[in-house]
């Protein structure tokens, strides 16, 4: 126990890092999806397209890549974020947004199309329909589906131990190799540290899933 | 220093997509124009590993295959060259061995000890730090090098580091988890400290600026530097130290002096140094050091 003691610092900030990554990148990754979401669903061919295309590309590679080109890709034509924090945000974000795109275009999906005629025939525009019709009631649906994403988000933060963020991953890692008599007791530590998101997390998802449940 | 050879793997790998195939290729050709003379009249008193090999005619060695200038293998020849590599060479030619009758197994930092213990390798040359906690199940001859956490900077040295005091204010990068990590966490704490995962992205931060120094053993930076020798230097000041011995099965001490006698004799003759220029020397572009002193403990 003296051993984690010893060690409380590093872990504390990694934990206060991986959280900071995770509630970072799950809100920009919610704006962003939901931004792409409304394009996908909008009347503007363009628009759907370019939505389609952003999901299709990064849905489809891995983050690990996705991380280094934004590490060190970017550099090539003179980009670079300021901080490897800000990097490891927009990576987690990025691709984040994707996945949060598509749970919620199946919410849209299950919202009956009567639902937007009839707001459209009360004659609020495309922007009042998705905004006070239609999302509010596919949100409802996809509280589970979110909720998954959320906690791959925040399980997908570790590859920024690779990136430069001394997070919890990277304690591990730290931790590990310089104490090979207590290998056990880090590894509980981290995978301790990683519950302490993840468990009230589902448990949240599950409050929030009741309360919004609609009878149908 | 587990992490650091793992770094060194992914960092070497790097650096052959880098296209660095044609040095190997340069290197191969001086290699084969130089071997060891083999001496083909030696007797050994019966029953000693030297006369077991010397009847065998073969020896099996084991070294690393990722390591440039040290061990690193050629795709084309499928050898592995460098530095541990003519070492053993010259072990192997006072044995009454011939280059091409070794065996050349790869060993990674995981695995040499128990390779050794087994008797999978009769000897290991391999970038291998001679320390305590290994002495207490192998045994070691040499040291035939020694290696150092060193700094790399820019070529152009802009930021004026001469060593690792000079590190105070500047950021610099290492692998996290490794030793020359830690030694700067603890030792050089004014120094802003960046981890990666491996060296290549410490080479590619150097590269794009976003550091001013990366800092690991020098034999590992050597490495980095020959991959892109217009973007790097080395600052070239030491300071730990690292000495490289050739492992062997513990309790084997007739072998352990036999191969102490013959890296004594390459120090004076100058095959040693001849050695170190044809391999390190050539990827680094630095002259042989000094040869260390052998350690018959």
């Amino acid at each position: 126990m003296s051993f984690l003691a010893d060690n409380f610092t590093l872990l504390r900030d990694a934990f206060l890092t991986t959280l900071a990554l995770a509630v970072v990148s799950g809100i920009c990754a919610l704006v962003l999806g939901t931004l792409l979401t409304a394009m996908r669903v909008s009347p503007v061919k363009p628009l759907r397209g370019a939505a389609v295309f952003y999901v299709e590309v990064f849905r489809n590679t891995p983050l690990t890549v996705v991380f280094f080109f934004l590490a060190f890709g970017i550099v090539e034509i003179d980009l670079q974020f300021p901080t490897r924090f800000i990097t490891a945000v927009a990576a987690l974000s990025l691709y984040t947004a994707a996945f949060v795109s598509e749970a919620l275009r199946s919410g849209i999906n299950s919202v009956p199309p009567g639902q937007a005629e009839a707001a459209r025939a009360l004659g609020l525009d495309f922007r009042q329909t998705l905004t006070s019709v239609v999302l509010p009631q596919a949100f409802r649906t996809v509280v589970p589906p979110l909720g998954n994403v959320w906690i791959a988000l925040a399980k997908n933060t570790s590859i920024a131990a690779g990136f430069a963020v001394t997070e919890l991953a990277a304690a591990l890692v730290r931790l590990t190799n310089q104490n090979a008599d207590q290998l056990l007791v880090v590894f509980l530590a981290i995978v301790a540290a990683y519950l302490v998101i993840t468990l009230p997390s589902a448990w949240l998802i599950g409050v929030i899933e009741r309360r919004t449940a609609i009878l149908r | 220093m587990r992490i650091t050879r793992y770094a060194a793997a992914a960092a070497a790998a790097g650096l052959l997509l880098a296209g660095c195939a044609s040095e190997a290729g340069n290197q191969a050709e001086d290699a084969a124009e130089n071997t060891a003379e083999v001496e083909t009249d030696v007797e050994f008193d019966a029953g000693t590993t030297m006369a077991e090999l010397n009847e065998a005619g073969a020896i099996t060695v084991g070294t690393k295959f990722d390591q440039p200038g040290f061990g690193l293998l050629n795709p084309q020849t499928r050898e592995p060259e460098g530095f541990d590599v003519e070492i053993a060479k010259i072990i192997a030619a006072k044995l009454g061995i011939d280059a091409d009758d070794i065996t050349w197994t790869e060993t990674v930092s995981a695995n040499r000890e128990p390779f050794i213990q087994n008797g999978q390798v009769d000897i290991v040359v391999a970038t291998y730090t001679i320390n305590d906690t290994r002495k207490q199940v192998v045994d070691f001859a040499g040291p035939y090098y020694e290696a150092g956490q060193d700094i790399m900077v820019a070529k152009g040295n802009p930021e004026g580091i001469e060593g690792p005091d000079d590190l105070a204010g500047k950021t610099v990068c290492s692998v996290e988890g490794s030793t020359p990590a830690q030694n700067i966490r603890e030792k050089y704490p004014e120094a802003q400290l960046t981890t990666y995962d491996v060296y290549s992205k410490c080479a590619d931060d150097l590269k794009n600026g976003n550091v001013q120094a990366v800092t690991t053993d020098n034999v590992i930076l050597t490495g980095l530097i020959a991959g892109s020798p217009d973007d790097f230097e080395l600052v070239g000041s030491p300071f730990t130290e690292e000495p490289y011995g050739i492992g062997l099965m513990k309790g084997d001490d007739d072998f352990r002096s036999f191969i102490n006698d013959v890296l004594e004799e390459s120090f004076e003759d100058g095959s040693w140094a001849d050695a170190w220029d044809r391999t390190a020397g050539s990827v680094s572009g630095q002259e042989a050091p000094e040869p260390p002193s052998v350690d018959r403990y």
